[in-house]
């Protein structure tokens, strides 16, 4: 196969696109695509001041990456939840965050250690919990948009980026049309907004790329990720989607993309009813002000009122 | 001296004797190319590329949770 744009040998095939690439060209072409869905979902300015949530993983190198590429004021927030489960996970997670803001000078990567913080890992937290008896999932989501909120709030952010890519997005929509998730639906999207409340604008930059594309961009950037997974991650039923969605793919290429454009599309033209006539009122949380459903503490202050009442 | 394909994939490996296409080679390890990238002597490839015996393949996975 020959790329499309200067005839030699392409190292890419996506048969979604119809789009054959050698490796310059594949990463002439991302950054652009990039910079498209960037102006196309209107996600942030030049002027504005971007907070990356980095995990170590490839999406989210890849996006800060790219960001910085196309010259944005990008800086990078790790959030390291103390997860080790016998791979060392958080520590070598973490090592590829510091390694990647070590080679780029310009910006800033900001870490947030929980058990340093908060006296407890992620694994710890769920374990007390009734929240994460099973699995720390829940407990670690609550806690990284907490954090990933504080932190943008206290350090002047206009906008949190996160890696999320089209498999991530799509196995989310076909679990929340599974079981007509209308509220989760209608907020499902390329960016969240600002809340009055104080949260910050949230984007995907890199939601219309698949996942292949963007390990493609990683690895022929010659970008360090980490490789494994989270450890916890095993079972877990977006990997279950995501097989099934595979097979679709394979046998429609292109099934995928059109699955999220169209729903986009559909949510547009009205699928929901606006949001205002169903959500509840927000409240500010007694304790750290973040927006919460209930009157009193949040979610996030709930966990950890629990300890203090415990007298740990 | 018998040269040989050589594939890793994660923690597994294979060896194969004989010329075969990349997509051949994922159908006889039971992998879909949507999720995977192949290496071929360090260089990415795409499906329609020939591996020779001697050649060092790696196959990387796409596919992340959470
Ligand atoms: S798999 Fe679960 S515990 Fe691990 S990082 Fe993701 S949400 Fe957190
Ligand atoms: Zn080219
Ligand atoms: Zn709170």
């Amino acid at each position: 196969m020959k790329c499309r744009t200067c005839g030699r040998p392409a190292v890419i095939n996506m048969r979604q696109h119809k789009l054959a690439l050698c490796a310059d060209h594949y990463l002439d072409w991302f950054v652009r695509q990039t910079e498209r869905t960037i102006r196309k979902y209107r996600m942030f300015t030049p002027e504005e001041r971007i907070l990356v949530a980095v995990s170590g993983g490839k999406d989210s190198l890849a996006l800060w990456d790219v960001l910085l590429r196309l010259g944005y004021h990008a800086d990078g927030l790790y959030i390291d939840l103390g997860i080790d489960a016998g791979l060392d996970y958080s520590h070598q997670s973490r090592s590829k965050a510091e390694a990647f803001a070590a080679a780029h000078p310009e910006t800033r990567l900001i870490i947030v250690d929980i058990p340093a913080t908060y006296g407890e890992s992620i694994p710890q937290v769920a374990a007390r919990t009734l929240r994460g008896r099973q699995r720390p999932c829940s407990v670690c989501g609550l806690v990284k948009r907490h954090e990933m909120n504080r932190v943008a709030l206290e350090e002047g952010y206009d906008v949190l980026a996160t890696g999320h890519n089209l498999d991530d997005e799509v196995a989310v929509l076909f679990g929340n049309t599974m079981q007509w998730k209308v509220g989760y639906l209608r907020r499902q999207g390329p960016v969240l907004p600002a809340d009055a409340q104080g949260l910050a604008r949230k984007v995907k930059p890199l939601c219309r790329f698949y996942e292949r594309e963007t390990a493609a961009y990683a690895l022929l950037r010659g970008i360090d990720y980490i490789y494994d997974e989270c450890p916890f991650s095993k079972g877990a039923t977006s990997l279950r989607y995501k097989a099934l969605l595979a097979q679709m793919e394979h046998r429609s290429p292109g099934a995928k993309l059109h699955f999220y454009i169209h729903f986009l599309k559909a949510r547009e033209e009205g699928l929901f009813c606006p949001e205002e006539q169903t959500r509840p009122p927000m409240h500010p949380c007694e304790r750290c002000g973040q927006p919460t459903t209930a009157p009193g503490l949040c979610a996030f202050c709930r966990l950890w009122v629990r300890k203090e009442e415990a007298g740990g | 001296m018998d040269k040989v394909i050589r594939v890793r994939f994660r923690d597994r490996t294979w060896t194969f004797d004989r010329k075969m296409t990349v997509k051949r080679l994922l159908e006889e390890v039971g992998l879909l190319p949507e999720n995977v990238l192949v290496l071929r002597n360090g260089t990415m490839v795409t499906e329609d590329q020939h591996l020779y015996p001697g050649d060092e393949v790696k196959i990387v996975a796409v596919i992340s949770g959470g």
